[in-house]
């Protein structure tokens, strides 16, 4: 069963956004990599790439589908994580430790639109 | 629309199938991931429920002109238990269905066809009856199907459920001998009369893999599942790796590589369309498309990157103009590449013709190649 993890932002879209001062860290969470299946492609934007809170920045792709990935909030890709490149199944390993991007935050307060762990899992259900 | 259960329903949802609509049923597409299920089959055994795949018995005097009319390949002469793959195909060449035929006796021949299908295809079938004197039964509803598949499958239908399969030719079928199990107080009826007799296993599938399906009544079938999964020596596969199996050995799917716009011989399958049978509806169009060409031809295409090119992604020259589009993609399960079959125009058909596919935002090279990714491995 797919399990939630606290401290962390959450969107509808099952994104995720572990804040670090001024950075955050996006993924997708325990629940999407679930109902995704195999995980065999993540398609990732470059470092310096802007990225729009609602819109989408690449997508994650199972065995049977496409799934885009939508911003949870706005910023600067500052990292992707070049793992998932040759691994994209890290993902269904652990999707919470394996982030896809790392973002500058250009407007923290977005974060206020996101749920906590507890309204995401409600979301789930 | 409410879509319609299998005989094994209940039986999905007890093993935690992820259930999805297909072809007007829920059927399952996996019970645990489609890349373990995929291998499973290639490596070992595998059991899917393909009951919602449509049955039809077309028997009388005329059964087999019937058959050599509605058909694309040749049934004339066969033996008894031989299976035929084919089309139905409208006048202009357009595809009604592919489906299998079953010789079963004279003048006795069981279709296999399509789920999604099935309505259509039985409409266009009793629509094309006049002038025939033959009986015409739609069996959908009383018959079960499964496809017992790997390169254990003959053993696991041998040991597991006691029937002599060995002797059974690749592409050829018997009648199932009565089992012991499946027996029922409220027997679901066979059209024809009767009640679990119609039995049928025959050696095919779809996954490029050696195996076997097995026809039936309900209690039949939902018996012969239990023993199978009980086993252990075979296991749940659901529509995922059916799809993800089928495709890498280049074989077509209704609605991806054929359809009323797509002709047998646009997607390269006019080995089995007998041009030199006296007709068949759609004869006359192929005839013409073999003289004179066809505007777009079906084939495979490997990318060199990882990028997944999915169903109705635009394929490109590499100067960007559109000559194309994928009709079924996959990063391949058994050979680790990302490839597709497309059907482009026939200019640039060629094998070895550098080209690009639109995958989101970004183009991918990719070179024509066979579409066969992976080698069958029949027993024949």
């Amino acid at each position: 069963m797919a399990h939630f993890e606290a401290g962390l932002y959450y969107s509808e879209s099952h994104e995720y956004v572990r804040v670090d001062g001024e950075y955050g860290y996006i993924g997708i969470s325990d629940y999407a990599q679930h109902a995704l299946g195999n995980v065999v492609y993540v398609d990732m934007p470059e470092v310096d790439d802007e990225v729009t809170a609602g819109e989408e920045f690449g997508a994650v792709e199972s065995v049977k589908a496409a799934s885009d990935l939508i911003a949870p909030v706005s910023g600067t890709v500052v990292e992707v994580n070049e793992a998932l490149e040759d691994e994209p199944e890290l993902l269904n390993k652990d999707a919470f430790a394996n982030w896809i991007i790392k973002v500058q935050l250009s407007d923290s307060s977005e974060l206020d639109s996101l749920m906590d762990v507890e309204a995401y899992k409600a979301h789930c259900e | 629309m409410e879509e319609k259960k299998t005989c094994l329903y209940d039986k999905h949802v007890a093993l935690g199938a992820l259930m999805s609509p297909f072809g007007g049923f829920i059927m399952p597409i996996q019970y645990s991931t489609i890349i373990d299920e995929h291998n499973a089959v290639r490596q070992h055994c595998g059991v899917f429920d393909v009951s919602h795949m449509g049955e039809v018995r077309i028997t009388g005097p005329d059964a087999e002109r019937y058959v050599q009319h509605i058909f694309t390949n040749d049934v004339a002469n066969a033996p008894i238990g031989q299976i035929y793959y084919g089309m139905m195909l409208y006048a202009d060449g357009g595809t009604v269905d592919d489906l299998l035929v079953y010789k079963m006796g004279e003048n006795d021949f069981f279709l296999v066809i399509n789920a999604a299908n099935i309505s259509k295809d039985v409409e266009w079938m009793q629509q094309q009856m006049q002038g025939f004197d033959i009986r015409f039964d739609h069996q959908s509803d009383y018959y079960g199907q499964l496809a017992v598949q790997g390169p254990e499958a003959e053993a696991v239908v041998e040991e597991v459920l006691g029937l002599q399969c060995k002797e059974l030719k690749f592409y050829t079928a018997a009648p199932l001998q009565l089992p012991t199990w499946g027996e029922s107080s409220k027997p679901n009826h066979l059209p024809l009369g009767g009640g679990r007799e119609g039995a049928i296993i025959s050696r095919t599938g779809y996954t490029g893999e050696d195996g076997f399906e097995i026809y039936g009544s309900h209690d039949f079938i939902r018996a012969t599942w239990d023993k199978l999964i009980e086993s252990g020596r075979c296991k749940p596969c659901g529509l995922g790796c059916r799809d993800t199996l089928r495709f890498e050995v280049g074989l077509p799917l209704y609605g991806d590589e054929l359809s009323a716009d797509i002709s047998p011989v646009m997607a390269g399958l006019s080995m089995f369309c007998k041009l030199d049978k006296e007709e068949f509806i759609g004869k006359e169009a192929l005839v013409e498309q073999k003289a004179n060409g066809v505007p777009r031809k079906l084939v495979g295409i490997e990318l060199s990157d990882k990028a997944i090119p999915r169903h109705g992604y635009a394929v490109l020259t590499p100067t960007g103009d559109v000559i194309g589009e994928v009709t079924t993609g996959y990063h391949c399960i058994s050979v680790d590449k990302s490839v597709c079959m497309a059907l482009i125009k026939t200019e640039y058909a060629k094998l070895g013709t550098e080209l690009l596919v639109q995958i989101r935002k970004k183009t991918f090279p990719g070179v024509v190649v066979k579409k066969k990714f992976y080698d069958k491995h029949y027993k024949k």
